[in-house]
C-alpha cells in the first residue's frame, strides 16, 4: 500500500515530469495556449504514457532484464538496447492503438486522434519507461506510474494553459510579450511545485 | 561483435515483425471512408472560420459530400472556388449573396472621449462589464479589438481606437458579429455602398456631447434617398440593406456630421485622424 501511495503522489506532484523532472516541455509549451486543446493533449499523454509503461515494463522483465542464452555466442545482457527497443515499441504501439480506435471508437479517435502521433515519441512517454524500468517496478506498479505519471502531465498542462489564457489578456511589457513570459511562468509553476518535494 | 551483431539482428527482427504486424492492422482494421471528402476538405480555405455552420472545413465537406449542405454555404471560398467543388461533387451550388461584416460607428478616439480611464483587461467583453465601459459614448466602438481578434482572416484593423473592417479580405463568416458586446457589427450584403457609421439611438444634442461623428437624426440622407432607402429608427438613419442606396447618396446628402460615408472613405478619413493624433 505504502508502495503505491509513494508511487502515486510521486507521479503527480513531488516528481512531476514537466516541472520536476523537466520532460515532455515541447507539448507542454507548443498546446498550451487553450484550455481544450490541453484537455485533449493531457488525454492523449495519460492513455499513452499508461499504454507504453505496460509494454515497455513487459518487455523488460520479459527479455531485457535477463541475461540471453545464445548458441556460439554465450551469455549476453541485452539491457544496452533497453532504448532503442522501448522506442520501437512505443512508436509501433500507438500507431496500433491509433488504427484500432478509429475502427473502434470513433469519438475517442476524434478527441485523441491529432495529438497521438504529436507524442509517440515524446521524451516524457520514453521518460517514464526507462524511469520504470531504472527502478525495476512490476509490470503492474510501472502502468500505475505511468498513468499517474500521465496525471501529473495533465494537471501541469492544464494549470499552465488556463495561467496563459489569463495572460493573453493581461498588459504584458513588451519585452515579455508571447513567448518569454510564457517561460517566466512556467519557472514560477514549477517553483510552486518544488514545495511538494521530500513529500514522499 | 558478436554483441553488435546480436543488436543488429535483434532490432532488425523487432522491427520487421512491428511493421509486418501495424500493416496488418492497417488492412484488417481499414475504415472505410468517402475519398471525395479529403479532396474537397483540400478545395475549401482551410481556415475552419466555422461560418457555415459546422465545426471546420473537414466537417463541412463531409457534410457536402454526405448531400447535407451547399458548397455555396462557405462564406469564406470565392464563388469560383464553390463552382469548382460544385462541379466536383455534381450537385448545385446553391445560391445566397455574399455577405460582408462592418462595424457601425465612427467614434473613434478624436472624435468620441473617453468618460474615464480604463486600464484593465484589454478586451471590449471586459471592459463593458464595468459600468458599461469607459468610452463616453455608451453605444459606440470600445476599441479593445475583441473583434480583431476573433477573425479567423484578420479583416478587421483598429485604426485610431475604431475598429474597421476590410470588405476585401472580410469573407463574412459572422464569428465577429457575437463578439462584439454593443453589438455594433452587422453583415450587410458585399454590394452595399454606403453605411450610417453609427449605431447610438439617443437623441441628437446627446450624441453630439460625446461624439462629433454621430447621427444626428437631421434625415438629409433620408430625404436625398430614394423611398425606402434609408430608414429613421427613431433618432438614427439606417441603411436599408435590402434595398441599399448607391453610393452617390453621400455626395448628394453632405450629412453634417460625416457619418454617412462609403467604407472606402470610412477607413481613409480614419487613417488621416490617425496620423494627426
Amino acid at each position: 500500500m505504502h508502495d503505491y501511495l509513494q508511487v502515486t503522489v510521486g507521479a503527480v506532484l513531488v516528481y512531476n515530469f514537466v516541472l520536476s523532472r523537466f520532460l515532455g516541455i515541447c507539448p507542454f509549451l507548443g498546446v498550451s495556449k487553450r484550455i481544450d486543446t490541453a484537455l485533449g493533449m493531457s488525454g492523449a499523454v495519460i492513455f499513452v504514457m499508461t499504454l507504453a509503461s505496460m509494454a515497455t515494463a513487459a518487455v523488460f522483465h520479459l527479455v531485457l532484464s535477463k541475461p540471453v542464452e545464445i548458441a556460439g555466442l554465450g551469455t549476453i545482457k541485452l539491457e544496452f538496447l533497453q532504448i532503442l527497443l522501448f522506442i520501437l515499441i512505443i512508436a509501433a504501439l500507438v500507431q496500433l492503438v491509433e488504427i484500432m480506435l478509429q475502427k473502434f471508437s470513433p469519438p475517442l479517435y476524434n478527441a485523441l486522434g491529432i495529438y497521438l502521433p504529436l507524442i509517440t515519441t515524446n521524451c516524457a512517454v520514453l521518460g517514464v519507461a526507462t524511469i520504470n524500468a531504472q527502478a525495476t517496478y512490476s509490470v503492474w506498479l510501472s502502468t500505475i506510474n505511468g498513468f499517474f505519471s500521465g496525471v501529473g502531465f495533465a494537471v501541469a498542462l492544464v494549470l499552465f494553459a488556463s495561467l496563459r489564457e489569463r495572460l493573453e489578456m493581461a498588459k504584458v511589457p513588451k519585452p515579455f510579450e508571447g513567448m518569454a513570459i510564457a517561460l517566466i511562468t512556467a519557472g514560477i509553476l514549477a517553483m510552486a511545485f518544488m514545495g511538494f518535494s521530500g513529500l514522499c | 561483435m558478436g554483441t553488435a551483431l546480436i543488436a543488429l539482428v535483434l532490432l532488425a527482427v523487432t522491427g520487421a515483425a512491428l511493421g509486418v504486424i501495424i500493416g496488418l492492422a492497417g488492412k484488417f482494421f481499414a475504415v472505410k471512408t468517402d475519398p471525395r471528402i479529403e479532396q474537397v476538405t483540400e478545395m475549401l480555405p482551410g481556415a475552419n472560420c466555422g461560418g457555415c455552420g459546422r465545426a471546420g472545413c473537414a466537417d463541412f465537406a463531409k457534410a457536402l459530400c454526405a448531400g447535407e449542405a451547399a458548397p455555396a454555404a462557405c462564406p469564406a471560398s470565392s464563388p469560383e472556388a464553390v463552382e469548382q467543388i460544385a462541379a466536383f461533387l455534381g450537385i448545385s451550388a446553391g445560391g445566397g449573396e455574399k455577405k460582408v461584416a462592418v462595424v457601425l460607428c465612427g467614434g473613434d478616439k478624436t472624435h468620441a472621449g473617453q468618460a474615464a480611464h480604463y486600464n484593465g483587461v484589454s478586451d471590449c467583453v471586459s471592459a463593458s462589464l464595468i459600468g458599461g465601459g469607459a468610452k463616453g459614448c455608451t453605444f459606440g466602438c470600445l476599441g479593445l479589438a475583441s473583434c480583431v481578434r476573433a477573425c479567423p482572416f484578420n479583416a478587421i484593423e483598429l485604426v485610431n481606437g475604431l475598429a474597421i473592417v476590410h470588405n476585401e479580405i472580410c469573407t463574412g463568416c459572422g464569428n465577429c458579429v457575437d463578439k462584439c458586446p454593443r453589438k455594433l457589427i452587422k453583415l450587410v450584403p458585399k454590394t452595399s455602398e454606403v453605411h450610417v457609421y453609427c449605431s447610438s439611438p439617443e437623441k441628437g444634442p446627446t450624441k453630439k456631447k460625446v461624439c462629433s461623428a454621430a447621427c444626428i437624426g437631421c434625415r438629409k440622407c433620408a430625404k436625398n434617398a430614394e423611398e425606402g432607402q434609408v430608414e429613421m429608427q427613431g433618432f438614427l438613419a439606417r441603411v436599408n440593406y435590402n434595398n441599399p442606396p448607391s453610393a452617390g447618396l453621400v455626395e448628394a446628402t453632405g450629412c453634417p456630421t460625416g457619418c454617412l460615408r462609403t467604407p472606402e472613405e470610412h477607413y481613409r478619413q480614419e487613417t488621416a485622424t490617425q496620423e494627426v493624433a
